[in-house]
């Protein structure tokens, strides 16, 4: 038993390994310098890279979080703390359907809400589908991290007459930053990879986005064109953008856990 | 039909304390109050009047109600769904239900169990208060924060790290600064929920001192497992069973001639 359990242990962890391997042979060679600061080559062309690609999920990214985690952080709050108990189990199963609907769906939907209306693509439609995407797992994790708050910690400040309003902006919400800070960083994280809603909302661009409201090329998007063009100098820079997200989304993925696991709150055993 | 003969007797006693003391000095008083947890009935019409300017404790086994009283004084239980009260308590004149919830507890200062401070730094925490109540300025600020940690025995130890973290603290210095948070609020009575059952017997000691300097300008009103400690401290000693307030007159009478078996009981040791 221990040999079965230990195989499929060794199997689940080796998957990663052998990604980030294949991902770094493949793509580490291909990352240079013309790659992080370049535009697309011309069709056909060799050289080149994806600035533009780099600095559109950026906004994207960017969008989608100023849309994702005050709505899912505000939503939390409520949830953890103001809660009537019918309405918020519906909100809770609903987020959670929400959390479960396909990304190509969520794109499809930031499509007819914003792509049809204004009559072209953008990076906005795509921080929308984004942003979208974020709010099921901000709520839920805000809505935990405030949980883990100790009842003593808010009995504490309402004795001293703090309102109930004062005790969570003054108590709870900073007893439980750092943790939902470390949520909304991998909630991030997570759709940085998301490619099915970009398709139809910023859907891409050779060249420089000339604003929120053109047509914007992303990391994903990029690599979805490049892997299945016939050029092989374009496979090569597709691998090079897929081990360059995978090195954001790590490094998001380290920083988040170093943030949770340093400082205040941490002392605080919350 | 024994709970109505001890509750009379608890009303008696009651009254005696009250014509052999001014009327100005009753600071707080229950009348009749019954508490639900639900439908579960946990205090049974409870009469009391608590002294100014003195230290009135409550004992009785684990689960008497001691702890549901306490809280029920600044409506803390409040925060516990299904929870209700009959009956009226009175804080000076005021019925505190007519209180505003805030204000209520800003009079009517609360120290728990399990200290509670919170992730904040020492200063902060002392400070939380004041800074609710409207105090802004820092030299105003730092002199309540001085005030209230000299008046809890633990500014000498605390002084020259007034900004690091509070969780640094020991055990019982946590317990202190709870009281010094407590106090800068200036409350006029201060409810203490077993402060000591966590403690060692220094820390209790240094407690049970401070308890005694505060008592000038705060009414002190404590829940202890420790009978010793109400004996040690208290002028007044109420002994809860069962959701019912069995005796209730000076810590004296009570640990030297109870008028009730049941008092004598536990006092003895026979059981709790």
């Amino acid at each position: 038993m221990l040999t079965v359990t230990g195989v499929c242990t060794v199997l689940a962890v080796s998957v990663l390994f052998f990604i980030l391997g294949y991902l770094f042979i493949q793509g580490g060679r291909s990352l240079n310098w013309d790659f992080l600061t370049k535009l697309p080559a011309p069709v056909g062309g060799t050289g080149g890279g994806m600035a533009n690609a780099i600095v559109g999920s950026g906004q994207v990214l960017l969008l989608a979080t100023m849309i994702g985690v005050p709505i899912g952080f505000l939503a939390g709050v409520y949830l953890a703390e103001y809660e009537g108990v019918l309405f918020s189990s519906l909100v809770r199963f609903v987020t959670d359907l929400l959390n479960g609907v396909p990304s190509i769906v969520i794109g499809i939907f930031a499509y007819t809400l914003i792509v049809l209306r204004v009559k072209h693509f953008s990076a906005i439609a795509g921080g929308v589908a984004l942003g979208i995407m974020m709010i099921p797992i901000a709520v839920r994790s805000t809505e935990e991290f405030l949980r883990a708050v100790p009842v003593s910690l808010r009995e504490g400040a309402l004795a001293l007459g703090s309102s109930r309003w004062k005790m969570v902006v003054t108590v709870v919400i900073p007893a439980a930053l750092r943790g939902i800070l470390s949520g909304m960083m991998l909630n991030l994280a997570r759709v940085a990879g998301e490619t099915a809603p970009l398709l139809f909302t910023s859907l891409n661009n050779q060249f420089w986005s000339t604003g929120l409201s053109q047509p914007t090329a992303t990391l994903p998007v990029m690599i979805y064109a490049y892997a299945i063009s016939p050029y092989p100098d374009w496979h090569r820079q597709a691998w090079a953008a897929g081990f360059l997200l995978l090195m954001l989304v790590l490094s998001v993925n380290v920083t988040a856990r170093y943030v949770i696991s340093s400082g205040f709150s941490h002392k605080a055993r919350v | 039909m024994f709970a109505s003969i001890r509750s009379e007797v608890a009303v008696q006693g009651s009254r005696e304390i009250e014509n052999t003391r001014s009327k100005a000095g009753l600071k707080l008083q229950s009348r009749n109050l019954s508490f639900y947890y639900g439908k579960f009935k946990a205090l049974h019409e409870i009469d009391l009047k608590i002294q100014a300017n003195k230290i009135t404790a409550f004992i009785g086994p684990s689960g008497c109600g001691k702890s549901t009283f306490l809280r029920t004084l600044n409506r803390m239980n409040e925060t516990i769904r299904h929870t209700r009260f009959d009956g009226e308590v009175l804080l000076d004149d005021d019925n505190i239900l007519n209180l505003e919830l805030t204000a209520l507890r800003r009079r009517v200062g609360m120290v728990f169990q399990r200290s509670n401070p919170f992730p904040k730094s020492i200063f902060d925490n002392v400070a939380y208060g004041p800074r609710l109540n409207g105090i802004r300025g820092k030299s105003a600020l730092e002199e309540v924060v001085e005030k209230c940690l000299v008046r809890s025995a633990l500014w000498d130890e605390v002084k020259d790290k007034l900004h690091k973290t509070a969780y640094d603290l020991s055990g019982g210095q946590q317990q202190r600064l709870c009281i010094a948070r407590a106090l800068a609020v200036e409350p006029e009575v201060l409810l203490l929920d077993e402060p000591c059952s966590a403690l060692d017997p220094i820390a209790t000691a240094k407690i049970e001192e401070l308890l005694f300097q505060i008592k000038d300008f705060c009414t002190i009103v404590m829940v202890t497992h420790n009978m010793q400690q109400a004996a040690r401290i208290a002028e007044y000693t109420g002994f809860f069973l069962m959701g019912k307030l069995i005796e209730f007159d000076t810590t004296k009478t009570i640990f030297e001639k109870p008028s009730i078996q049941a008092t004598e009981d536990y006092i003895t040791g026979r059981f709790g």
